[in-house]
């Protein structure tokens, strides 16, 4: 039961792992880097900056760090479905 | 009240914070010295570790690239904030989970082998190593031109300061420490910009000017526009296009993502939280905090170009602003007459035929020597004169060090003193902060992990920690001894080093170390010896063996070569590891321990 347990939670959490990595992916090396020249000619420009470009130097940076919010909220309603629970004290 | 009154007192308050808080939270024990007892909240953690990643040369030089290279920079401010992403969602949960003081520890341990932790032990020392020289070297640069004395004073009282509160306060000391110091940095960075964004864009957010309209020339035009027909108009290429390769703009991006994800000091950092959770919400914490200094990073470089270029080209020598002399002074601005007219011209390699923008001939501004008679210090136009050569074939005649942008902001916009001596303050911190936190791995990777793990099994905790102070002792003279005589370009350059090593060895074997319970000792050592041997070949070959650019691998410059380094790693490990015996049922057992995020009870204990 407990292994079980463990089991399934783990894949989930290999889920969750993956999936916010497919998107630090694709905000970082996807729009930023590799598509950056489609973006900034077909896409509307953030501000006066070109997409590509805007992604490049600020929307990156702000999307990892909704990624990490997303990670620590998922993470932890993962961990109480599972019956992981955390002492108060030390 | 003088500019130096000014600097004296806000460093000296500075100094009088971070050293009583050392001083009320000194270390007692090896758990309190080594990971602060493990019960620091998420919120200071997230501070602290932020303050320890922005080292003296981010926060000095980051903004100063990106004002040269516009889009290419991005690489850096991607690559190093993007890197706590992996770090948070591969490793540090399960680091912590394992709950051990060091990584050399959890790679001895997951690969039940000495040899395995030996490799760690060096390769954490060496990378640790080359970061702290070039922080000494900074603190020391500061100091002198602070105080007037020479950089060799400099550094020693640097030196003597991280000492007194990283070696005797330990991670303890040091934590509450940078949570000071990120709060003096981030004033020290955001303040100018949000000044320097008012003038120029009329915009109180500078990340929001950026991106909005240039209003200081009447009437409005699109900032980035802007920016673009100066650097366009001057020859050089437009700010937001970038003249790098999409394959090495991915591989350096990607080197420094994967490095930063196994850096061991920025690790360790994550041990100091009490949980699983805790170690996800600090992650958090770090991230934001360090977004916004790197949201502010691009934003002052754009606007320092701009600025620098609207107060400098074209302007006849006996107009330029007084503090574009005191920057000749000290060496970090130059200017050469070529074409004789006493104005200064800036201009990029477009409007040259050789392609070409040196102003002169060698890599850095020399100066004639104190024999030197009068007319070969001071030109006609009482400007100062350099030893070098004139490039003559392209017509720049102006030539900055990177790290002159965050520095001469101030003085460019022309803002109030005691915004100069916060920033003063800032960089000390960032220097401070960095070599601190970088000094604590070294002295435990000695103490714990070659001292009582490889050679001394039967030390106490005291000794321990005694160790770790003397090691701490050491390491910091070494550094200072570099501080005083870099080897010439050496720290510059060792920072791809650096990366690169953590890329190619720790960032792939931790990963595997964690999600593989097939990975065993032989495939993760000679996984980790091919990394780190390819590597550092390739930098060895390029940066000092004399290796050209039309000889590299796919055009990847040394600085993106972690990334290659880093997939031979993963290669030789699984293909050795498929040939060799499983590793022991216990080191199963552990892989699937550390992935069950609650801090079970009997791990606790057999520690």
């Amino acid at each position: 039961m407990d292994k079980e347990n463990a089991r399934a939670h783990r894949k989930a959490c290999l889920h969750i792992t993956l999936a916010l990595l497919a998107v630090w992916f694709f905000i970082s090396f996807g729009c930023s880097i590799l598509l950056r020249d489609w973006l900034d000619a077909s896409l509307p420009s953030v501000g006066h900056a070109p997409f590509g470009f805007w992604m490049a130097q600020q929307g990156s940076i702000i999307g990892f760090v909704l990624i990490l919010v997303a990670y620590a909220f998922l993470m932890n309603r993962l961990d109480n479905k599972h019956g992981y629970t955390y002492t108060k004290d030390k | 009240m003088t500019q130096d009154t000014l600097n004296f007192i806000f460093i000296g308050l500075s100094f009088a914070l971070y050293i009583g808080i050392a001083f009320r939270s000194k270390a007692g024990s090896t758990t309190e010295y080594y990971t602060a007892g493990g019960g620091v909240s998420p919120f200071a953690n997230g501070m602290a570790t932020a303050a320890d990643w922005m080292s003296a040369a981010t926060f000095i030089s980051m903004a100063g690239t990106v004002a040269i290279t516009g889009y290419d920079a991005s690489r850096f401010l991607m690559g190093w904030t993007g890197g706590f992403v992996l770090l948070t969602v591969l490793m540090v949960p399960y680091l912590r989970k394992f709950n051990k003081a060091t990584v050399p520890d959890f790679i001895g341990d997951r690969y039940y082998s000495k040899l395995a932790r030996g490799v760690a032990v060096g390769c954490a020392i060496f990378i640790c190593m080359t970061y702290i020289m070039g922080q000494m070297r900074g603190v020391g640069v500061v100091f002198s031109q602070l105080f007037g004395i020479s950089i060799t004073s400099g550094v020693i009282i640097g030196g003597t300061i991280v000492f007194f509160y990283a070696g005797l306060g330990g991670m303890k000391g040091i934590t509450y420490t940078q949570v000071a110091q990120y709060c003096v940095m981030a004033f020290a960075y955001a303040i100018p910009a949000i000044f320097i964004a008012m003038a120029l864009t009329g915009n109180v957010v500078p990340q929001l000017g950026l991106i909005g309209n240039y209003t200081a020339g009447g009437e409005l035009v699109p900032f980035l526009e802007k920016i673009n027909n100066i650097n366009t108009e001057l020859g050089f290429s437009a700010y937001t296009s970038g003249k790098m390769s999409t394959l090495n703009m991915f591989c350096i991006t990607a080197a420094l993502m994967c490095g930063t994800a196994g850096l061991p000091h920025v690790i360790v950092r994550f041990f100091t939280v009490k949980d699983v959770r805790a170690v996800r919400k600090s992650a958090c914490w770090t991230l934001a905090f360090i977004a916004v200094i790197y949201l502010t990073a691009p934003t002052i470089g754009a606007f320092a170009r701009v600025n620098l270029i609207e107060k400098l080209h074209n302007t006849p020598y006996s107009e330029v602003p007084a503090w574009f002399q005191e920057f000749e002074e000290t060496g970090q601005m130059a200017w050469v007459d070529k074409n004789d007219d006493g104005k200064i011209q800036y201009f990029g390699p477009a409007k040259s035929a050789a392609g070409t923008f040196a102003v002169f001939q060698g890599k850095a501004p020399e100066y004639p020597t104190f024999e030197a008679t009068p007319d070969q210090l001071t030109g006609k136009y009482g400007e100062r004169l350099l030893a070098n050569k004139a490039d003559d074939s392209n017509p720049n005649e102006l030539w900055f060090g990177n790290d002159i942008m965050v520095m001469a902001n101030p003085h460019m916009a022309g803002l109030p003193m005691w915004v100069i001596a916060l920033l003063m303050a800032g960089c000390i911190a960032a220097a401070l902060s960095t070599a601190a936190g970088l000094l604590l791995v070294l002295s435990t990777s000695i103490s714990h992990d070659l001292m009582k793990k490889i050679i001394k099994p039967d030390l106490s905790d005291n000794e321990e920690v005694n160790y770790a102070r003397f090691a701490s002792f050491v390491a910091l003279a070494v550094a200072v001894y570099f501080g005083i005589n870099p080897p010439s370009q050496f720290i510059a350059k060792t920072v791809a080093f650096a990366f690169g090593l953590a890329a190619s060895s720790f960032f792939p074997t931790l990963l595997m170390g964690i999600f593989s319970s097939r990975m065993n000792k032989q495939g993760a050592i000679c996984g980790m010896l091919a990394g780190i041997l390819f590597t550092f070949g390739y930098i060895t070959y390029f940066q000092f063996l004399g290796g050209t650019p039309d000889q590299y691998l796919f055009g990847i410059t040394p600085e993106g070569i972690g990334f290659v380094g880093m997939l031979i790693n993963f290669a030789v490990a699984f293909g050795v590891s498929a040939f060799t015996p499983c590793p022991p049922e216990h080191i199963t057992e552990m892989v699937e321990n550390i992935h069950i995020p609650s801090a079970s009870a009997a791990a606790r204990e057999s520690d």
